[in-house]
């Protein structure tokens, strides 16, 4: 089933910058998506319309009518005044749900992110990795059928990233959540997703589409086994190849 | 705070003090040149039920200057916040009221207000308001960009984002605004009150500085002026340590510098 279709789907800002062209794309349910390009191909863009926080300027952009939609920014965007069981809460306090259910779930979506005892801290408290599992678990609290992400690991230390890789896998795998990541780093989007679309700058376009065969949660050692590199040097082939035709004339 | 940090502003306070009436004692200047210390004191010992009561007025006004400045600036800010179109046009207004000096306004309201002490009210909140308005309006403005998509995304409310994400990031903004807002509401009372001068009836401690100067105790007027500035610092500090309260669980400014 296809959750979010793009269909020649384009974006011009006021400013007249060309950020997307031509851009079709299907979304299947339960499917990891990895959208992998260089900076400024217009990949945050995509999100952010497949997400309806900004309209296309041209194309047309057919989303499943039951979509509840969860968000993970670059940053953990948490708001500091608030301890991590509010700032978790926060979406289905604006849904207006009972406090209680608002308090259990929050609750629930904390531990699953492996925050149990975390409730009442601050977000300066917590370390960068622990933000944005609180950034996490707040994008999970609506049970989203559609979890979309931002380059959520692009600030973290590489030990934190993995294990957040890792906890990420066994929450998709778990639940059935569709997720699309958006990333610039090849070894990230081979690593998570089952299919990696490659984009190309100036203007933003889809360049090219890569399945990924290996079981998910991965294996223990994926990271140093050949298949993994394998992918990799298949998915660094098509980036550069992307970046090859993005050169200025 | 450690201790030296209170020792030594204690330690500079006493050797200016002890300089003051050494010189004093040592030149034989009169009292009513220059007062030292002691007969400083002295006289707010002894004027203190006549000064005790100026006090309770002076405070009186700039407390509620204070919180008219507090209520009717937030209330605007939040109403600025509202609409770019009533922002841009009211703040030229409020500009106005804060750049025009409250020494020349203050004449007039005098005038115009039969209440003495609801002049003296008005004068202060006039120079107390603007800091509250201008750093409440800068606040609501500055919230992250990311969080406003956050609470769009979900779906919130106009009033849902105000109440959730505005008003409480504009809270470190608002505090700051408070505390410039409180030294200035006694420097509005004290000034209107000067203004107001032997005309008005009001007893409060300007208008005993005035008094004191007419009938030579200039003691006395060293002791009027001495409570003044401990007035302001009082306001200072109670405002420093609501804004400390307030702020200490999330806001950099509140935070005790590691190690």
């Amino acid at each position: 089933m296809t959750l979010v279709a793009l269909d020649g789907v384009g974006k011009r800002f006021a400013s007249g910058t060309e950020a997307l062209a031509g851009v079709d794309l299907r979304i299947g349910a339960g499917e990891f998506l990895a959208i992998l390009g260089p900076s400024g191909c217009g990949k945050s863009t995509l999100l952010r319309l497949i997400a309806g926080l900004a309209e296309p300027s041209r194309g047309r952009i057919t989303r499943a009518a039951s979509r509840q939609v969860g968000f993970v920014f670059q940053e953990a965007t948490l708001l500091p005044w608030s301890d991590a069981l509010t700032n978790v809460r926060l979406p289905l306090r604006l849904a207006g749900l009972p406090r209680a259910e608002q308090e259990a779930r929050a609750a629930a979506a904390l531990e699953q992110m492996g925050l149990r005892g975390f409730e009442r801290a601050y977000p300066r408290e917590l370390s960068g990795g622990m933000r944005m599992r609180v950034s996490i678990a707040r994008a999970l609290v609506t049970r989203p059928s559609l979890l979309l992400m931002d380059e959520p690991f692009a600030a973290l230390d590489e030990l934190t990233r993995h294990r957040l890789n890792d906890d990420l896998l066994a929450l998709w795998a778990g639940s059935g959540v569709t997720v699309v990541f958006v990333t610039h780093s090849v070894f990230e989007s081979v690593y998570l997703a089952s299919r990696i679309v490659v984009m190309a700058a100036r203007p933003g376009r889809v360049a090219a589409e890569l399945a990924v065969q290996a079981p998910a949660p991965r294996p223990a050692g994926f990271r140093t086994s050949p298949d993994y590199a394998a992918l990799c040097r298949q998915a660094t082939e098509a980036l550069e190849g992307a970046l090859g035709e993005a050169k200025p004339r | 705070m450690r201790l030296v940090d209170a020792l030594a502003p204690a330690a500079v306070g006493v050797a200016v003090l002890g300089a003051w009436e050494g010189l004093v004692r040592l030149y034989g200047v009169p009292a009513y040149v220059l007062p030292g210390p002691a007969a400083i004191a002295g006289a707010l010992a002894e004027d203190w039920p006549l000064l005790s009561g100026s006090l309770l007025v002076t405070l009186r006004i700039a407390l509620l200057a204070l919180l008219l400045a507090v209520s009717l600036g937030g209330l605007l800010a939040v109403a600025f916040a509202q609409s770019r179109w009533v922002e841009r046009a009211f703040f030229p207004y409020a500009v106005v009221l804060q750049v025009t000096p409250i020494v020349a306004i203050a004449p007039l309201i005098l005038i115009w207000v039969d209440d003495v002490t609801l002049s003296l009210l008005i004068c202060a909140w006039i120079v107390a308001f603007f800091p509250v308005l201008s750093n409440t309006v800068l606040g609501l403005n500055s919230a992250d960009r990311n969080h406003v998509e956050l609470f769009r995304l979900y779906g919130a409310t106009r009033w849902q984002t105000l109440w959730l994400l505005r008003l409480p990031g504009a809270l470190p903004f608002f505090l700051a605004g408070l505390r410039v807002a409180g030294g200035l509401a006694l420097i509005g009372a004290v000034v209107a009150e000067f203004v107001a001068g032997a005309g008005g009836t009001g007893s409060g401690l300007a208008f005993r500085i005035l008094e004191a100067g007419y009938q030579l105790k200039i003691p006395r007027m060293f002791a009027a002026l001495a409570l003044i500035s401990a007035l302001g610092i009082a306001i200072f500090a109670v405002l420093g340590l609501v804004q400390h309260l307030l702020l200490r669980r999330w806001h950099e400014s509140a935070m005790r510098p590691e190690g």
